[in-house]
Formats: C-alpha cells, structure tokens, sequence
C-alpha cells in the first residue's frame, strides 16, 4: 500500500508536509489584517504616519476616547445593530421553523409547490426589489424605522431550507400524532414540542441570522437617516468619506476595531457550533 | 378565487407604491406656494423646527442666542416655544434628501411638525434660493440694510434670480495659501508672507515656485484638488448652458496646470490626489511635512489641520498665512426661514441676532475663533496684534482672509454645482494619475453627471 | 359525533396553510409587492430637478432604450464578472483542496479544527468595516506599503487604489479571503457524506489521492459545487458593500470597479425612480439568464 502510493504520486509525509504549509500561509491570509488592525489602533494618529511597526503602541485608550467624542455616534451605533440584529433573529428563526414545519408535518395539496416556490425565492437578490421597497415602507410609516429592517427577517427562504433539512432528519412524524392523541392544539405543538427539539439549529440558525443582519448594508443606508438611529455598517461607512471633521486615523482603526472584535470574540467563544454546524446544515448531495 | 385574491393584491400594491410614492408629492409642492398666504395669519407656534447636517451652529445658537434654554442634544427653549433640531449627516446627498420630503410636506404638515429654518451650503444653495422653499428675508421684515456690514459673496450665494436675499450667514470663509514656514525659508530664503506672496502672487509664479519647491524635495502641495476652489470660484460660465454640461476655460487651466504639475512629481500623488487621506495630512506634521502650502480658510486652520496635536507643525506655530494667486472662499453655512413657517418673528429675530449682532458676533470671534461675517469687526481684529494665531506663530491673518475674497463673483452659480464640482475632480484624478486621458476622464465626468441629473445632457 | 380519520387528517392539513401566513404574509408585503412596485416604476419617467418632481409620466420602454444604448450596465456587469471571477476562482480552487485534506483519513490533518475556525472567521466580518480596513491598509502611506517597502519588495510605495487591475484584485482577495472558509466547510460535509467504502475499494486497485479526487470525489459532490456556484454567482452579482466602501461608492479608477448595484445604488440615491426600476428589472433578468445558464450547463455535463 504504502509502496503503491509513493511511485504513483507524492508520499504522504510531503502531502501532508505542503497541506500544512498551505493551512498555515491561508490562516496567515485570514489573521494578519486583523493583527495590523489591532496594532493601529493602539498606535497614535501621528506614528501612524510614520510607518507600520510589530510593536503595539500606548494610544489605545486615548483612541477610544477620540472616538467616543466624534460627532458620528459609534457606540449608539453598535446598541442599534444589536438590537436590530437580536429581534431578527429571533423573529427569523422562529417563523422559519413555523414554516418549515408546516412543508414538514402536513400533507396539504399545494406542499411540493409551496416548497418549489420558497426555493425559487431564494433566487431573487434582495437588491431587485429595493426600490419598492423604500417606497412601500415610506407609505406604511416604517421609514427610518428599525422595524423596516426587522420585519421583513420573518421569511428567509435559506434558514426555511436548513430548518426544513434539519427536521427531516430530527423530527418523527409519529411524534406530533402521539401529542395529537394527548389532545394538544396544534399552535401549542409546535411551541411546546417543536421548538425545544429544533433548539440546536435554531441556535445555529440565529447566529447566522444574527450576524447577516449584523453586517447588513445595503438595506439600512437606504432605510435609515437619523444619525442616532443608524446601525454600524452605515456609520463605518461614513468613516470613508468624512469631509470636513479632522480625519483621526487612530479613532478610525479604532472604530474599525469596535465593529470588528467583538464578533471575533463572540465568534471564539462559540466556534464550535458555529463550525459545527455549518457542516450539518450542508446541503447534502 | 385565490388568483384573484392575488392579482387584486398585485393592483393595489402597485397602486399605492406608485401613487402614493410619487404622485401625491406634485399637488403637494403647488399647496406649499399657497399655504404661505394661509399661515400668515397665524404667529407663534409653539416648536421650531431646525433642520441642519451638523452641530456646529446649533453650538453658536446654544452658545449665543439669549434666553436659549438648552434641554437636551436636540432640544432646547426659547421663552415658550421648544426648539427640535433636525440634524441629518451630509452623507450621499441624506440631509438634502430628509429636507426635501419635509419641504414637500410642509403644506399638510401639522403646524409643530412645519419646517421653521433650514441650513444650506453654497454648493447647492440655489436649488432652495430659486424657490420658493426659502422666504425672501424682506418678508421677514428685514431687508438689505440689515446686512450692509456683510461680505458681499455671501449674500450673492443665496440671492435669488429675482435679486431677493433669501439666506444669512454668521460666518465668512475667505480662503487664502497656507504655508510651511520652515520650507519657505529653506527654499525661498524668507517666510516673510509678503515676501512669499510676490513668490505665488499669479500662477504662473506659482508653478515657478513648485519646481524650486520639487528641485529641494518638497511637494507644492498634498493633493491635485487642493486648488481647485481657487479656480472653479474664478469661472466666467456657468456649469450647465443650455441644458448641456460646459467646461469653463477656467476650469480646464486648472486641469492643465495640475497635470503638468503632477507628472513633473510636483504634487503628492500619494494622497491618490484627493483630500482629506491619510497622505494627504502628512504635511501638517513636523516629521512627515513634506508640503510647501495648502489653501483654505481660517476654519482649516483651526479644526482641520491637527494644530491641536503634539507634533503638529501648527502645534509649533509652523504655518504662515498669504493670499495666493486668487481669491476663493471655501465652506460656509447659510440660514433660511423656510416658507409656511408659523414662528416668523422668532425666525426673523434668529437670523439677525446670530448673523448680523456685534456683541454676539463679536464673541464668536473672540470664543469660537470663526471669521464672522462682518466687515467693521473683521477689520477691527485684523489691526488687533492680540489676534495673533499661535498656530501661524502669532500672525493675525484676518486681513489676508478679507482682501483675497472681494473678488470673488459668484454670478456664474448653477443648482448644478455640487454635482458637477464634485463629480469633475474625481473624474480627473484618473488624468492625474495617468489611468486616463483627458477624453477618457470627461467621459467618465459625463456619465456620473448624466446619472445623477437626469435634465442635462453631455454635449 | 365521530370523526373519521380521513376528515381528521384533512382538519390537520388545514393548519399547515395556517403555518404559512407569516411566511407569506411578509414575503407578499416585504417583497413581492416591492418587486412590482420597482418593475412598475421602469415604466415610468420619475425623478427629481433640483426641488422639482418631474413625473412620474408613463413613457413605455423609453427607460430600457436610455439605459441599454447608454451602454454602461453592460459595462458594469463586467466590471462585476470580473471581479467575481477574480475572487471566485481561487475560492473554489482553495475549498477543493482544503475540503479533500480534511476529509483524507489517511493525511489526518491535526488541529483541523483550529484551521476550520481561523478559515471560517472572515466571514462574519461586517463587509463595510473590513472593506474599510482594506482601504485604510493599502492607501499608498499605509502599513501593507510601509512593510512592502521595509522588506524591500517594493522600491516605492505603491498607488494599489489608482491601479484598475490592483483594485479589482483586492476586491476578489477580500471576496476570497471572506468566503473561502464558507465553500470549504460546505464542500467538506459533503465530502464527508461519500461513503468510505468506495475509496477503499480505489485504493485497492492502486489509485492516487489526486485519481481518487477526480474520479470519486469530484462527481459525487457535483450537486453541491452547483449550488455554490449558482449562490456564489447571485452574490457576486450583488456585490455592493466591498467595492463600494473601498472607493467610497465612486468606483475607481475610471468606474472599472463600479458594480451593478453600486450603479442601481447611485439612480435610488439621486430619486431617479425611473431609471432605479430599470436597472433593476435588468439586474433581475440578468440574474436569471446566468443562473439558468449555470444550471443547464451542469445538468448536460451529467447527461454525457
């Protein structure tokens, strides 16, 4: 065996040799922004003129105090984003399971087209329907409003998809007709049996839900225009093309960091599912 | 019954997404010209609304009004009635967006809800001036004399096609060359600025001075559109003729000047030939200064320069001031009482108090370091040594800032200005660089112009 | 007063059409009726002259005519492809390979899971704040040239954001470096799913590791690398957040890094209504010609 593969192709100990050089080079691709980042913004607006250096600097908290006392609102900013983030999440992953299980546990005549239809939904880029978008909530009262960006995470055909998947593979049919026979209704089904057993994706689910909100940009610059009302894409945004404020470029890495680390760090923390689930929703073959 | 169901709610959605988005808002602009009438009547409304982009006025009205009562960041008093400052940031055109949807509703608008004053740059100030969004000041009970004392550019900014001021400022902002005293002495052999200014006095000595500048290592100046104000206030035509876009002569002797002077290296091509970058400040500290001089007005000096900084030039008093090869303005901040407002006497009173009282202005000048609008002040303090600005090593450049600007004309204004002033130096910058020629670069400049007013036509 | 089970089930059935209001509801209110309310809006001549509302008169296709004999979308649907294709290409080169040493048993990558984390991370960075950084990095006195020039790689600093090919390529770096981790994680749980008994039974007849990858692996995992070619392509049609932050929505140098939506961005910014529907309906049908065609392509392929 071993003899087979060294005349044929490479040995395995330089396989593996150049698949860890490659890891490495690609990790080192990933990280070292974000190293430069972190180094800059404890570096001051004048050092930063003269060059990158390895060694952090002693400006870090000076940094943070310019940013804080610039006129664009980047604390508030990052309450927005959670906020927005946090309810479309939560609204987004359970109406996605309500939906999924709805394709999954009943036998209605329009099922297959219904799912077809979801599917195909998820084909049309968001950006498409922007500008009836903005004209309709500017009619319905939602412009400028947080809500505008909430509501519509209520259907997400691609956290449909995963929950769909993940029932199938989760959720015994014969489970709900037990529960039927106890006689429970069938919103209190769902809520009491369902969603506690659909906790793992709908952990995973939230995060991804959370984080696409998170980072979403095109959406809000056209929703929002209050300066206290703007999420952080928006305001990192601005960043780049402030006119007339005196341009800190410590309070700019600095801002780039606040909007940054802490989805890193979270990240860390919850890494494992993260990963891991991402290979379990994998749209399996 | 379900297609049906459907199709009856396709109908409405689009009825009401069409309708209602943009319909409505033509009858709304004729109910503005007329709800003026309708609301004279009535005075002393209970809340004035103010729309601006920023907090630098709110600071001065908080700062100097009398009887301004301060609440919160957005709220304040005057006797009875509450002030609401509406305050969107300039980004991607939001704050004329935002007092563009108010004014088109101010004739349905609830009396507390109408705008009272709005704020205006000079870039875009006659798309409100030639309007009647803005109340002719005289309406107002204040008319030209009220003003006597003000720079004359400034009232040109927002006097309208009839010859009616319909806008105010507390602020001048006279540009004049802001240079590095030490590089001055090294390569002129003086920093005298009226010695440096017989070295930059016309362009022609100008592009003398930035080869010697080049020959001892130093750049003119940090980005190819420092000098662009300088030459698009000097223009003798206008932006749009005919509904066709037009290259003033003006225009393109800046571009031709600026070329030469970036491929001979004489400018720094590092700042990507913009503003405001990273590269482009380097000259404003002492161990990066590799720039000869900047132009702007006395507000640059101040807040935008990093004088405030260790390591500054400015924080050393590095910088002198002189008029240069022409005179500009730069920035600038205009006060309009908006039509159908219910607070009129109010607004009146705002706008001559901030803009045209000596006490207050002088205060501003005094606290705020502002160029104030105000010729008799201005003067005073241009002969007062004690105004000497520590970041220009105790010169008073007052008088410098007041004599470039009365050449300014600013007859060849168009609503088109903001557009096309910011869209052309951007489009040339690829010249600049050396991406595109000067053809290509136009080409560029037309597309975005035609895109962004939809009225115009390229040639 | 028994039911019949038959009438059971179909009471049951009743509340999976229940279950979908909201999904519906949203999806009809949110952007169904927003996507005919854009396509309604190209019919119409709409926009705005300085305070004046010109419009909205219906003017047929006019709008069609202005914007295809303009001749700019197609020149920003390339500008878009190329970028894609920039940061696509080795997106998918990356992931196949990655995804083929997690998977290889025999290789047993240690602290996979350590790379599978670092991989993944860019990711979830905000688009804006990370184009952001991108632009404050490689501006011509920022560190990546301070290095560059410090380790004597480049004489002089370099203009990367003057330069058309150096800004479309940090463009489709940013793409690669944000969604290589995505594909290699997809593409590895699909590798995983392929049952080990089929390379055995390879091994045994004394095929390579590159053998076994083209002919096993690669054909088994054909319905996944479609979708993440076809989703791939609908984002890179979309992409918006990265080039327009990078050159702050201008896309230099001479508009070579403007994208689709940064042009759809510049019509809805300036209330040109019209035009914004026209681009869109464009955009639209754009999308699903190449989708289609990605599609069709892959299913011949699997037919010979």
């Amino acid at each position: 065996m071993k003899n087979n593969t060294t005349s044929k192709g490479l040995g395995i100990h330089t396989r593996r040799a150049i698949a860890y050089i490659i890891l490495i080079l690609l990790s080192f691709f990933c990280l070292i922004w974000f190293f430069i980042l972190f180094i800059n913004a404890t570096r001051a607006n004048s050092e930063l003129g003269t060059g990158f250096t390895i060694v952090p600097g002693t400006y870090l908290l000076k940094n943070w105090e310019t940013m804080i006392h610039r006129p664009i609102p980047i604390v508030r900013g990052m309450f927005n984003s959670l906020f927005v983030a946090t309810m479309s999440a939560i609204l987004c992953t359970y109406f996605s399971s309500m939906t999924a299980y709805a394709i999954h546990a009943y036998e209605f005549k329009a099922r297959k087209a219904v799912f077809t239809l979801i599917l195909m939904i998820m084909t049309i880029p968001t950006q498409v329907s922007a500008l009836g978008f903005i004209q309709l909530i500017g009619n319905i009262g939602l412009r400028d409003s947080h809500w505008a960006l909430i509501l519509p995470s209520i259907a997400a055909p691609v956290t449909f998809f995963y929950m769909k998947q993940y029932m199938d593979s989760t959720l015994p049919l014969s489970l709900i007709e037990a529960a039927r026979i106890d006689g429970a209704g069938e919103f209190k089904i769902f809520n009491t049996m369902v969603v506690p057993l659909m906790k793992p994706a709908i952990a995973v689910q939230a995060i991804f839900c959370f984080v696409g909100s998170w980072n979403n940009f095109f959406v809000p610059t056209l929703v929002l225009d209050t300066e206290t009302k703007k999420t952080l894409p928006i305001l990192i945004a601005e960043l780049r093309n402030t006119d007339w404020a005196t341009f800190d470029m410590g309070a700019v890495y600095m801002s780039i960091a606040f909007s940054i680390f802490p989805v890193i760090i979270v990240y860390l923390i919850l890494s494992k599912h993260i990963v891991g689930g991402m290979t379990l929703g994998g749209v399996k073959g | 019954m379900k297609r049906k169901l459907i199709s009856a709610l396709l109908c409405a959605a689009m009825a009401t997404t069409l309708l209602a988005g943009c319909g409505g808002k033509t009858t709304d602009t004729n109910k503005a010209n007329n709800a003026s009438s309708n609301n004279e009547a009535k005075d002393g409304g209970d809340v004035l609304n103010i729309y601006v982009w920023n907090t630098e006025w709110q600071e001065r009205v908080v700062a100097y009004y009398p009887n301004y009562e301060k609440v919160d960041d957005t709220t304040g008093k005057i006797g009875d009635v509450t002030v609401n400052w509406v305050i969107t940031a300039n980004q991607d055109n939001a704050y004329q967006n935002k007092l563009d949807e108010a004014l088109d509703n101010q004739a349905t608008a609830k009396d507390d809800d109408k705008v009272d004053i709005f704020l205006i740059e000079a870039d875009y100030a006659l798309k409100y001036v030639d309007t009647p969004d803005a109340l002719p000041l005289s309406e107002l009970g204040l008319d030209d004399s009220v003003f006597a004392n003000q720079y004359q550019y400034t009232k040109d900014v927002v006097t309208d096609s009839n010859g009616q001021l319909k806008g105010a400022s507390w602020q001048g902002c006279p540009g004049a060359l802001i240079y590095n005293r030490e590089i001055a002495k090294k390569v002129l052999g003086t920093d005298d600025p009226a010695k440096v200014q017989e070295a930059v006095s016309d362009w022609d000595k100008y592009a003398e001075t930035a080869a010697k500048m080049q020959a001892a290592g130093y750049f003119m100046t940090a980005g190819a559109t420092d000098s662009y104000r300088v030459f698009s206030n000097n223009v003798s035509s206008k932006w749009v003729v005919d509904g066709k876009i037009n290259i003033d002569p003006n225009i393109k002797k800046w571009v031709d000047m600026t070329k030469e002077q970036a491929d001979k290296k004489q400018i720094n091509s590092a700042s990507s030939y913009n503003l405001w970058q990273e590269d482009w400040k380097k000259g404003f500290f002492t161990d990066t200064a590799n720039v000869f001089c900047y132009f702007g007005p006395a507000w640059f000096i101040d807040f935008s320069m990093s004088c405030d900084q260790d390591g500054s030039v400015g924080s050393a008093g590095g910088w002198a001031v002189t008029q240069g090869p022409q005179g500009f303005f730069w920035g600038g901040t205009w006060i309009c009482a908006a039509n159908g407002t219910d607070n009129k006497d109010l607004v009146a009173d705002i706008i001559k108090t901030m803009t045209t009282d000596p006490t207050v202005l002088s205060k501003i000048v005094e606290e705020k370091s502002d160029f104030v609008n105000d010729q008799t002040i201005m003067e005073k303090y241009a002969k007062d040594e004690k105004f000497g600005n520590k970041y220009l090593g105790g010169q008073n450049p007052y008088g410098i800032f007041a004599s470039g600007v009365s050449s300014v004309s600013l007859a060849n204004q168009s609503a088109y200005d903001q557009g096309c002033n910011e869209e052309f130096q951007n489009a040339m910058t690829d010249y600049f660089a050396g991406k595109a020629t000067y053809e290509e670069a136009l080409q560029t400049f037309y597309n975005k112009i035609t895109a962004k007013y939809p009225d115009i036509k390229a040639e | 007063m028994k039911k019949k089970k038959s009438s059971n089930v179909v009471k049951y059935n009743r509340w999976g059409y229940i279950f979908l209001i909201p999904f519906f509801v949203t999806f009809i209110v949110f952007q169904l009726i927003p996507l005919f309310g854009t396509f309604w809006n190209s019919f119409f001549e709409n926009y705005r002259s300085g305070r004046q509302q010109i419009g909205p008169n219906f003017i047929g296709i006019e709008n069609f005519k202005t914007i295809i004999t303009s001749g700019l979308i197609w020149k920003y649907a390339r500008n878009t492809l190329i970028m894609w294709v920039l940061g696509f290409v080795p997106q998918i080169f990356f992931s196949l390979l990655l995804g083929a040493w997690f998977s290889d048993k025999r290789l047993s990558i240690k602290a996979s899971g350590f790379f599978k984390t670092v991989i993944y991370l860019p990711n979830l960075i905000m688009a804006s704040a990370f184009a952001m950084l991108f632009f404050t990095l490689f501006s011509e006195g920022g560190p990546v040239n301070s290095i560059l020039v410090n380790l004597h790689i480049l004489k002089e600093p370099f203009a990367f954001l003057n330069d058309i090919a150096a800004t479309r390529g940090l463009v489709g770096l940013m793409n690669f470096v944000m969604w290589f981790g995505n594909t290699t994680l997809l593409l590895l749980a699909g590798m995983l799913g392929i049952d080990p008994s089929l390379y055995e039974a390879a091994e045994v007849d004394g095929a390579t590791s590159t053998q076994k990858f083209f002919r096993i692996t690669l054909p088994i995992l054909k319905p996944i690398l479609v979708y993440v070619v076809i989703t791939s392509l609908i984002g890179g049609l979309q992409m918006f957040d990265v080039p327009s932050v990078l050159t702050n929505g201008k896309g230099n140098p001479m508009e070579t890094s403007m994208t689709l939506i940064m042009y759809l961005n510049n019509h809805l910014y300036s209330k040109n209504f019209g035009l914004a529907g026209t681009v869109s309906v464009l955009l639209f049908l754009i999308t699903g010609i190449l989708s289609f065609i990605v599609f069709k392509v892959s299913n011949e392929k699997n037919v010979k």
